[in-house]
C-alpha cells in the first residue's frame, strides 16, 4: 500500500516536471557547419540561428516585416534611413543591446569574409545617432533595404571584440575562431551545447523579449539532431524519437499521414524551379545543331516550353507538392502579379509546328543538366522532360549529377540547357532579375551572376537598374515590365514552385513558413 | 599507399568544385578568383599532389572545407565511434560465425543446419542498408524497442568516447552492429563449414577416431583448430572491410562515425577530408594484413618449424 502510494507521488511528480520541460526533438538531413552568424548564406545554418539570434526587422507569420530589435524604421532622406532600437534588451551572456552593437553588426556583415554582402550593398555606413537610434546611409536610395536588413543578425561588439569575432568566419582560415562554435545573440533561445553534425541543444531565454507578445509558445528545449538518410529520419519520427523533420521526403507523405499521432503540415515555399538556356554562344556545346544556335532563336524557346506537359510532372513526378508557374517567384515576393502568372499553354502539335518553322523539322539533339540530390524530385522531372522533348523531335540525353559537380559545371558555363531552382530571401523582385536576367557585362555586385544562359536585353537591364533606385509606384510598374518581357522573351523556362511539406508529432503545432524556416518561438507543444 | 593516395587525390581533383560550394549565392569574379589562388587550386596539379603528400607524411591533412577545423582532428573525434561498432560487428561475427559454422559442418543434415544455411544466404544477398532499414522497421518502428539512429549518451575518457559505459549507448549499437556484422557472419560460418567438412574426412581424424579420442576432442581439438589458418585470414581481412565499409551502416543509423564524416564530406566536395579518410582506410588494410601474416605463426606450427629447418 506505502509502495503503491509513494509510487503515485513519484508518478505525480515526475507528470509536473514533464508539463514544465517541453523539448522538441527535431530533424533535418543537414547540419549547419558554422554557427557564425554573418559566415554562411544558407538554409541549414539560418535554420539553428534565427532561434538564437535576432535582426532589426524580423519577419512576421505571413513573411512580412514586424519590429525585431527596432521598434520602427523610416527613409528620413533617400539615402538615409533611420532605425528606432528596442529598450533594455540583453544578449544572452548579460551584454546590454544598444546602437554601438548595430554599427559593428552592419560593418561585420560588410566584410570581405561575409556572405551576407547582397542584403548590405547598397549601405555606405551606418551611424550611431543615440544609443537608441541608428541611421543607415546608403550610397543610393534603396527602397527595400528593410528587407534586406531583415536577415542581417544582430551581435554584441564587446562580446565579438573579447574573443576575437571582429570579423565573419573565414572557411578557409587555419584556424576556427571563438564563433564558429560559440554564440552570444538575443534571441528566444541560446546555444546549451553543440556537437557537430550529431547534435545541438537550445534552451529557452526566459528574458527575450518578445516572450510577452501575443502568440508565442511553450518550448523550454530543442535538441537538433541531423539524420541524412531519408528512411531513418522517417523511422525516428515514426517511432517517436524525433518530434518534428523539417525535409520529409514526398514518397514517405502519403505514408505519414495515414500514420497516427503524425501530422504533416503543408505549405508552399519562396523557390522557383526553372531551366537555363544557353543563348550566347553561337553554336551550341551539347547538341548536333552546327553552325546556328536553336535556343538563340524565341520558337525554339517557346516550342520546349510548349512541349512540357506540366500538369503531368505536378500531378505524377511532384505527387501533388508543387505550384506549376508561368513567372519569375512566387506571390510572397514584392511585385509579383498574378496576370503574368500564366504559362504558355501544354500543346505537342504547336511545339512541333515552331520547331519546323524555326528550321528544325525533324528536332535535333540536346543534352539537359542536372542535378540529383538538390530540388525535390530534381532528376525525376528532368527525366520527365526529356521524355516529353523527346516525343516532339528533340531528342534529349539525360546528364544527372550530385550538386558538387553540376554547379561547378553550369558555373563553368559548360552546358546547354540546365535545370536549376531559385530562392529569394530579400522577398523581393530585384533579387531574382539581378542575378538571373542582368547581363553578365553588368558592374554591380551580383548582376548576371546566374545568368549562366548569357541571357541579355537592354530594355531589361533598364528596368533593372530602375528597380534599384526608384520608389512607390514608378518601382512597381518597372517590376510589372519585366515581368511582362519574362513572359514574352522566355529567358528562362519556368516549371513550378516547390512545396515544402513539414511532418511533425501531432501534440505539435507550429506556424508553416514558405521560407522553410520553423520558427520555435511560436510552437506549442501539447 | 603512395598508389592509394595518388589516385584518390587525383580523383578528387575532378569530383568536384569545392569553390562554388564555399562561395554561395552571391560572389564576383574577383572574389571566386582570390579564393581559388588561396586554396593553392590554381597550381598545377603535381604541384598540389606533392604538397598534399608532404604534408600527409607529417600526419598534417590540411583543413576541411566544409566545417574549418582540422581534418585530422576531425577524424580522430570519428574514429572512437567506428572502432567501437567494427569490434561490437566483428564479435558477433566471429562469436556466431563460428559455432554455426562448426554445428552446420558437423550435422549437415539436421533440419537447424538448413535453416542456419538459408539464412547465411539472406545474409550474404541483401544489401546492408535493406538489412538496416528493415531492423529499424521492426526494432524500432513497430516494437520500440531500441533507437533508430544516433550513438546514444557518451561517456568521454580522455580523447576517447565510448558508448559502452551507458544504458542508452549499448541499447544504441546492437542495431548497426548487427547490421555490420550479418554479412562477416555468414561468410565467416560458411567459410568454417566448408573447412570442417574438408578436414574431417582426412586421415587423422580417422585416426584419431580409430584411438577412441571423444568426439568433443576430435572435433574441437584436432578439426576446428586446422580449420582456423584460412578463417584467420578471412577475418582479419574483413576487419579491415568492416571499418572500410562502415559507411553504409553508418548512413542508415545516422552513426557519428568515420564513414558519416566521409559521405557529408562527399556531398559538400570536401576534398581534404576524403583523400585524408581514403589514406587511413589504406593504412588500415596494409596493417591488418601485416598483423593477420604474424598470428600464422602462432596459429601454424608448421610454419615455425619450417623456419628452424633450414
Amino acid at each position: 500500500m506505502r509502495i503503491r502510494l509513494f509510487a503515485a507521488l513519484a508518478a505525480l511528480c515526475l507528470s509536473a516536471v514533464a508539463a514544465e520541460a517541453r523539448t522538441v526533438r527535431w530533424s533535418a538531413s543537414g547540419d549547419p557547419n558554422t554557427m557564425d552568424p554573418h559566415s554562411q548564406n544558407v538554409g541549414t545554418v539560418t535554420m539553428v540561428l534565427q532561434q538564437i539570434y535576432d535582426p532589426l526587422i524580423q519577419r512576421s507569420r505571413t513573411l512580412g516585416l514586424a519590429p525585431g530589435l527596432a521598434v520602427s524604421w523610416e527613409q528620413v532622406e533617400p539615402t538615409r534611413w533611420r532605425f528606432r532600437l528596442r529598450e533594455g534588451v540583453r544578449f544572452h551572456e548579460g551584454q546590454t543591446f544598444t546602437a554601438e552593437d548595430v554599427v559593428f553588426s552592419i560593418d561585420r556583415a560588410k566584410q570581405p569574409t561575409s556572405n551576407f554582402g547582397i542584403y548590405v550593398d547598397t549601405i555606405e555606413s551606418a551611424v550611431a545617432v543615440d544609443p537608441m537610434t541608428v541611421d543607415v546611409i546608403t550610397r543610393v536610395p534603396d527602397p527595400i533595404l528593410p528587407n534586406k536588413i531583415a536577415s542581417v543578425f544582430m551581435m554584441s561588439r564587446s562580446w565579438s571584440e573579447a574573443n576575437g569575432a571582429t570579423r565573419p568566419q573565414n572557411t578557409r582560415q587555419r584556424e576556427e575562431i571563438h564563433t564558429t562554435r560559440n554564440t552570444n545573440g538575443t534571441g528566444a533561445f541560446r546555444l546549451a551545447n553543440r556537437e557537430p553534425d550529431v547534435r545541438t541543444v537550445l534552451a529557452r531565454h526566459a528574458d527575450w523579449w518578445g516572450w510577452r507578445e501575443e502568440g508565442t509558445g511553450n518550448v523550454t528545449e530543442i535538441v537538433f539532431r541531423p539524420i541524412s538518410s531519408d528512411a531513418t529520419r522517417i523511422a525516428a519520427l515514426l517511432s517517436g524519437e524525433v518530434d518534428f523533420v523539417l525535409d520529409p521526403p514526398l514518397q514517405d507523405l502519403q505514408r505519414l499521414r495515414s500514420a497516427q499521432g503524425v501530422s504533416v503540415l503543408e505549405g508552399p515555399e519562396v523557390r522557383t524551379i526553372f531551366l537555363g538556356m544557353d543563348q550566347f554562344r553561337p553554336e551550341l556545346l551539347y547538341s548536333d545543331v552546327r553552325g546556328r544556335n536553336p535556343l538563340s532563336d524565341l520558337r525554339v524557346r517557346r516550342a520546349l516550353y510548349q512541349a512540357i506537359d506540366i500538369q503531368a510532372i505536378q500531378r505524377v513526378t511532384m505527387r501533388g507538392q508543387s505550384m506549376p508557374t508561368g513567372t519569375l517567384f512566387p506571390e510572397q515576393v514584392n511585385g509579383y502579379a498574378r496576370e503574368e502568372d500564366v504559362r504558355l499553354p501544354f500543346d505537342a502539335a504547336r511545339a512541333r509546328a515552331l520547331l519546323a518553322e524555326a528550321g528544325y523539322p525533324n528536332g535535333f539533339e540536346i543534352t539537359l543538366d542536372c542535378p540529383n540530390n538538390r530540388y525535390i524530385n530534381d532528376e525525376q522531372i528532368c527525366q520527365a522532360i526529356a521524355g516529353m522533348w523527346s516525343r516532339v523531335g528533340v531528342r534529349t540525353r539525360l546528364n544527372a549529377m550530385p550538386l558538387g559537380p553540376f554547379f561547378a559545371k553550369i558555373q563553368r558555363e559548360d552546358t546547354s540547357i540546365y535545370l536549376f531552382g531559385w530562392g529569394v530571401p530579400t522577398l523581393d523582385a530585384l533579387y531574382s532579375f539581378q542575378s538571373l536576367l542582368a547581363s553578365r557585362a553588368g558592374g554591380q555586385q551580383g548582376d548576371g551572376i546566374w545568368n549562366y544562359g548569357g541571357y541579355s536585353n537592354a530594355r531589361m537591364d533598364a528596368l533593372i537598374s530602375r528597380m534599384r533606385t526608384e520608389t512607390g509606384d514608378a518601382r512597381q510598374a518597372a517590376i510589372r515590365e519585366a515581368l511582362n518581357i519574362f513572359r514574352e522573351d522566355v529567358p528562362l523556362i519556368p516549371l513550378h514552385h516547390q512545396m515544402i511539406p513539414w511532418a511533425m508529432r501531432s501534440n505539435i503545432s507550429i506556424p508553416h513558413m514558405a521560407n522553410n524556416q520553423p520558427y520555435f518561438r511560436w510552437a506549442v507543444v501539447n | 599507399m603512395l598508389a592509394v593516395s595518388f589516385i584518390s587525390f587525383a580523383m578528387f581533383t575532378y569530383v568536384g568544385d569545392p569553390v562554388a560550394i564555399m562561395l554561395g549565392q552571391d560572389f564576383t569574379e574577383a572574389q571566386r578568383a582570390a579564393l581559388v589562388a588561396e586554396l593553392g587550386l590554381d597550381q598545377p596539379f603535381f604541384v598540389q599532389f606533392l604538397k598534399f603528400i608532404g604534408n600527409a607524411v607529417q600526419g598534417e591533412f590540411g583543413l576541411s572545407y566544409r566545417l574549418s577545423r582540422p581534418v585530422a582532428e576531425l577524424i580522430a573525434e570519428r574514429a572512437p565511434a567506428t572502432l567501437e561498432l567494427a569490434l561490437c560487428a566483428a564479435v558477433i561475427a566471429m562469436a556466431v560465425g563460428v559455432p554455426m559454422g562448426v554445428y552446420t559442418g558437423l550435422y549437415r543434415h539436421s533440419i537447424l543446419s538448413r535453416f542456419f544455411l538459408t539464412f547465411s544466404l539472406i545474409g550474404v544477398s541483401l544489401p546492408t542498408f535493406l538489412i538496416g532499414i528493415l531492423l529499424i522497421l521492426i526494432f524500432a518502428v513497430a516494437l520500440g524497442w531500441l533507437p533508430s539512429f544516433g550513438r546514444g549518451d557518451v561517456v568521454r575518457l580522455g580523447w576517447w568516447t565510448t558508448g559502452f559505459l551507458t544504458v542508452s549507448g549499448l541499447k544504441a549499437l546492437i542495431l548497426p552492429a548487427i547490421t555490420l556484422g550479418v554479412f562477416q557472419l555468414t561468410l565467416i560460418m560458411r567459410l568454417v563449414r566448408a573447412e570442417m567438412m574438408e578436414v574431417l574426412r582426412t586421415d587423422y581424424i580417422k585416426f584419431a577416431r580409430a584411438r577412441g579420442l571423444s568426439n568433443r576432442a576430435i572435433n574441437f581439438g584436432h578439426a576446428l583448430k586446422n580449420t582456423l589458418v584460412p578463417v584467420i585470414t578471412i577475418a582479419g581481412l574483413q576487419l579491415g572491410a568492416i571499418i572500410a565499409f562502415a559507411i553504409v551502416t553508418e548512413t542508415v543509423f545516422q552513426w557519428p562515425g568515420m564513414g558519416l564524416l566521409f559521405i557529408q564530406s562527399v556531398g559538400a566536395a570536401d576534398v581534404p577530408v576524403m583523400a585524408a579518410y581514403l589514406m587511413l582506410i589504406a593504412l588500415v588494410f596494409v596493417t591488418i594484413n601485416l598483423i593477420v601474416d604474424l598470428l600464422y605463426y602462432a596459429v601454424d606450427p608448421r610454419l615455425r618449424i619450417g623456419k628452424g629447418a633450414h
